[in-house]
C-alpha cells in the first residue's frame, strides 16, 4: 500500500523508515507550505483551528501523490483533536480522494482497536511479527536520535560565530540518520551528527538566555507552522528547550502515560478539571521551566484554541507568583514572520533587561 | 554646533521621522503615510526633514525602527535597529519618569507594556486579529464622511453612547450599520464604538496585566479624544497623552542611536540627501533544496548591499 502521515518536523525520516521497512511504499508529506495551506483553508470548515488545516492540507498533497493510507494518532482528551481524524476522513470521501485514515488511539484507552490496527498493517506488509517488532524498535531507535540530534542543534545555536552553520550542519546530520539502517548505523550518524555539531565555530564566552517553548502538539513540533521559532530565537542568541519532543510525548502520554505527574504540577492553579489538548501541559510547564531556571516561556496557541486559551488566562498568575515572563503567540493563517520577530526580539530584550536588573539588584524579587 | 540624533519608525500606516538634540529636545519631527513604499517614504521624509532643521545640526547618530526597520536601516546608514516595543518603552520612560503602563495602538497593531521601576517586565501585542486600531477608524471615519482628525470629538458630544460589538472588526461595522439604520445619532455611535475598542483591547491585549498609574497612552490613535475618554472611564483614572505621542517609536529610536554612537564613537548615517540614490529590491528563489527560500536583494545604485530571506544563511551578506 502507499503509506502517509503528518509532517511534523523532521520525524518523517523515521516513519519513512518504517513504512517502507514495513513492506508498503511510503509518500513522503512535503513540508507544509504556501501550497499545503490554501489546500487546507479551501476545504476545511472556517472555524477549524490551524492545526486542523495544515493537516488536511498535507493529506490532499499526499492524496495527489498517489497515498492510499495516512497514518495519524486519535486522542481521547477533551479537546477536539481526538475527533480530527474521523473529520478528515469525512472530508478526503467527500473529495473522493479514496484515502483512509488509519488513527492510533492511545493502547490504554482502547488495547484492542490498537492490536488490531497494529496487526492489520502488519498483515498487509508482509512482516512476520518477530520481524515487525524488529522494525519498530528500528524506528523508536531512529525517532529518538533525531530528536536528540535536534535537541542539540537548540543548545548550540545560540553560540554560533556565522549565522546558518547550525541549520546547515543539523541537516547534513538528519541525512546521515536518514541512510542509517540498523540500530548500529543509527548510533554512528548520531555520534557523527553531533560531532558535525560540536565542531562548528562558536563563541563559548556568551551567555545565552534560556527560553521554554509549551503549547499545542502540533504547532510546537512543525517549526512550519511556527515560523521556525526555535531557529529564530537560537539565531537571536537564546537557548531553547521545547517542551514537546515525539520521544518525550509518546513516552509520556502512550507508553508509560505519565500525565498524572504534569496534573499534579499544575494543580496548584488548575484543581478542577483535566482540560484537554495541551492546556494543562502549558501550565504545569510553565512552572517547570521556572523552577528550572529559565528566563522566560513563549506560549505557541493555535488561533481560537480553547485549552490554549485556558491556559493563558490562568498564566498570568503563574508569572506573577514564580517570576517567569510568558509571551502568548496565537498561531493562524498568516505566513508573514515580521510580526512574530518583532514579538521574539521584544521580548528577549526584556528578558535581558531583567537579567541585568537582577545581576545588579541582588536582593530584588523582580514580580510580573 | 549641535548634535541630533535622528530616529526613523515606518509602521503599516504611517512612517515618523524626528530629530531630537542630546537633552531629548524635539528639533524637528517629520509624519508621511507610508502608502506601501517604505524606501521612495523615508527618501522623501529624510529629505524634508533635513530641510527643518535649524542651521547648525550635525547628526551624531541614527536609529531605525518600526515593521521596515530592517530595510531602512540600510537606506539610512543606522546605528541601531530595534523593535517598536522597545521603542516605545524607552521613549514613554525618558519623558516621564515613573510611568508603569503604556498603552500604544498604532495603524495595524496595538500593544501594552508594563513597566516597573523603568524596566520593562512585560507586554502584548494583537497577534492576529487588527480590530480596534487605527486602519480600521480611519475606515470607519471615511465611511461616515467625517474627517478622522474630528471623529474623537464626535464621541465626546455623545449623551448615551450606544453598545456595539467590539471583536471584531467586520461584525463591529454591520453592528454599527445596524444602530445607524435604527436611527441612533451619529454621536452615540461613535462614542459606543470607542467603548468598544477599549473593551476589545483590554480583553485582547490587556489581559490579566496588572495596569497601574501613571498610565501613557500613546500612538497615532492617542489624537482620537474618543477614546482618551473611553479609556480613562474604562480604566477609571486619567490617561497622559503625551505631546508628541504620534512619534514616540521615532523618538525611541532616536534615544537608542545616541546611546550606540556614544559608545561607538560616531555615526554610519548617510546624510539627508539620499533622494538621488536608488535604492532597489529583487527576489529570487533559491533552488538550493526543497526549502525553496525567497531571497530578497537589496541594492544601492546597483551595487549589492544585502540580502536576506534565507534559512540556511548562506546567501547572507553584510546582514544588519
Amino acid at each position: 500500500m502507499k503509506i502517509s502521515f503528518p509532517h511534523m518536523g523532521y520525524s518523517y525520516i523515521a516513519f519513512k523508515w518504517l513504512v517502507e521497512n514495513m513492506g508498503h511504499e511510503c509518500i513522503i508529506p512535503p513540508e507544509p507550505s504556501k501550497k499545503t495551506l490554501d489546500l487546507g483553508v479551501r476545504y476545511a470548515p472556517e472555524f477549524a483551528c490551524i492545526p486542523f488545516k495544515m493537516l488536511l492540507g498535507t493529506y490532499l498533497e499526499v492524496a495527489e501523490k498517489g497515498a492510499e493510507v495516512i497514518l495519524t494518532s486519535g486522542g481521547m482528551g477533551p479537546c477536539r483533536a481526538g475527533l480530527y481524524w474521523v473529520m478528515h476522513q469525512y472530508l478526503l470521501d467527500e473529495l473522493n480522494t479514496g484515502i483512509k485514515v488509519v488513527a492510533f488511539e492511545p493502547p490504554l484507552c482502547d488495547l484492542r482497536d490498537f492490536l488490531k490496527k497494529l496487526h492489520w498493517i502488519r498483515k498487509t506488509g508482509g512482516l512476520s511479527l518477530k520481524a515487525f517488532i524488529q522494525v519498530l524498535r528500528i524506528t523508536w531507535e531512529k525517532i529518538k536520535a533525531i530528536d536528540e540530534v535536534e535537541m542539540y542543534s537548540h543548545e548550540i545555536r545560540p553560540y554560533e560565530i556565522n549565522r546558518g552553520d547550525t541549520t546547515r550542519s543539523l541537516w547534513r546530520a538528519l541525512d546521515m540518520l536518514d541512510v542509517a539502517n540498523n540500530e548500529m548505523e543509527i548510533k554512528m550518524a548520531l555520534q557523527e551528527g553531533i560531532k558535525l555539531l560540536q565542531q562548528i565555530p562558536q563563541d563559548k564566552s556568551r551567555n545565552p538566555l534560556k527560553i521554554g517553548i509549551i503549547g499545542e502538539i502540533y504547532v510546537v513540533l512543525e517549526p512550519a507552522a511556527n515560523h521556525y521559532i526555535q531557529i529564530m530565537l537560537g539565531e537571536m542568541g537564546v537557548q531553547t528547550d521545547r517542551s514537546i519532543y515525539l520521544t518525550a510525548y509518546t513516552r509520556k502520554n502512550t507508553i508509560v502515560n505519565l500525565e498524572g505527574d504534569i496534573f499534579s504540577v499544575a494543580k496548584p492553579y488548575l484543581a478542577e478539571a483535566p482540560i484537554g489538548g495541551h492546556g494543562v501541559n502549558s501550565i504545569g510547564e510553565t512552572l517547570l521551566y521556572a523552577k528550572h531556571g529559565f528566563d522566560g516561556v513563549v506560549q505557541l496557541a493555535p488561533f481560537a484554541c480553547i485549552p490554549e486559551i485556558v491556559a493563558k488566562s490562568i498564566l498570568p498568575a503563574i508569572s506573577r507568583d514564580h517570576g517567569i515572563p510568558v509571551l502568548t503567540l496565537f498561531i493562524d493563517e498568516q505566513t508573514g514572520k515580521a510580526g512574530v520577530q518583532t514579538r521574539l526580539e521584544a521580548f528577549v530584550d526584556l528578558l535581558e533587561k531583567r537579567r541585568q536588573y537582577k545581576a545588579t539588584h541582588k536582593n530584588a524579587r523582580l514580580v510580573v | 554646533m549641535i548634535k541630533g540624533y535622528l530616529g526613523v519608525d515606518v509602521g503599516s500606516v504611517s512612517t515618523n521621522l524626528v530629530v531630537i538634540d542630546e537633552g531629548e529636545r524635539l528639533l524637528a519631527e517629520q509624519y508621511l503615510r507610508t502608502n506601501g513604499k517604505p524606501i521612495q517614504t523615508v527618501q522623501e521624509g529624510l529629505y524634508a526633514i533635513g530641510q527643518e532643521l535649524p542651521a547648525g545640526v550635525q547628526i551624531a547618530g541614527a536609529g531605525a525602527t518600526g515593521s521596515a526597520r530592517y530595510l531602512i536601516s540600510l537606506i539610512i546608514g543606522a546605528d541601531i535597529v530595534k523593535n517598536e516595543i522597545t521603542a516605545h518603552a524607552i521613549a514613554s520612560s525618558a519623558m516621564t519618569e515613573d510611568v508603569k503602563t503604556i498603552i500604544e495602538i498604532g495603524g495595524q497593531d496595538s500593544k501594552i507594556i508594563i513597566l516597573r521601576d523603568g524596566v520593562v517586565i512585560d507586554f502584548a501585542m494583537n497577534t492576529v486579529c487588527a480590530a480596534g486600531t487605527g486602519s480600521f477608524l480611519d475606515q470607519q471615519a471615511s465611511r461616515l464622511c467625517i474627517p478622522i482628525e474630528e471623529f474623537g470629538d464626535y464621541a465626546l458630544k455623545a449623551k448615551n453612547p450606544v453598545r456595539i460589538a467590539g471583536r471584531c472588526a467586520v461584525f463591529a461595522e454591520s453592528d454599527m450599520i445596524h444602530k445607524q439604520q435604527l436611527g441612533y445619532n451619529t454621536e452615540d455611535i461613535i462614542a459606543g464604538l470607542c467603548e468598544a475598542l477599549v473593551r476589545n483591547y483590554m480583553n485582547n491585549v490587556g489581559k490579566g496585566k496588572e495596569i497601574l498609574a501613571p498610565v501613557m497612552f500613546q500612538g497615532g490613535v492617542a489624537a482620537n479624544h474618543g477614546l482618551v475618554q473611553a479609556f480613562n472611564k474604562y480604566l477609571e483614572l486619567d490617561v497622559i497623552v503625551p505631546r508628541h505621542h504620534g512619534v514616540m517609536g521615532a523618538i525611541g529610536a532616536a534615544i537608542l542611536a545616541r546611546e550606540t554612537s556614544r559608545k561607538k564613537g560616531g555615526t554610519g548615517f548617510k546624510g539627508f540627501n539620499i533622494k538621488e540614490i536608488n535604492f532597489k529590491t529583487s527576489s529570487f528563489e533559491c533552488k538550493g533544496c526543497s526549502n525553496a527560500c525567497e531571497v530578497v536583494q537589496f541594492y544601492e545604485n546597483n551595487e549589492l548591499l544585502a540580502r536576506w530571506g534565507d534559512r540556511c544563511g548562506k546567501w547572507e551578506i553584510n546582514a544588519v
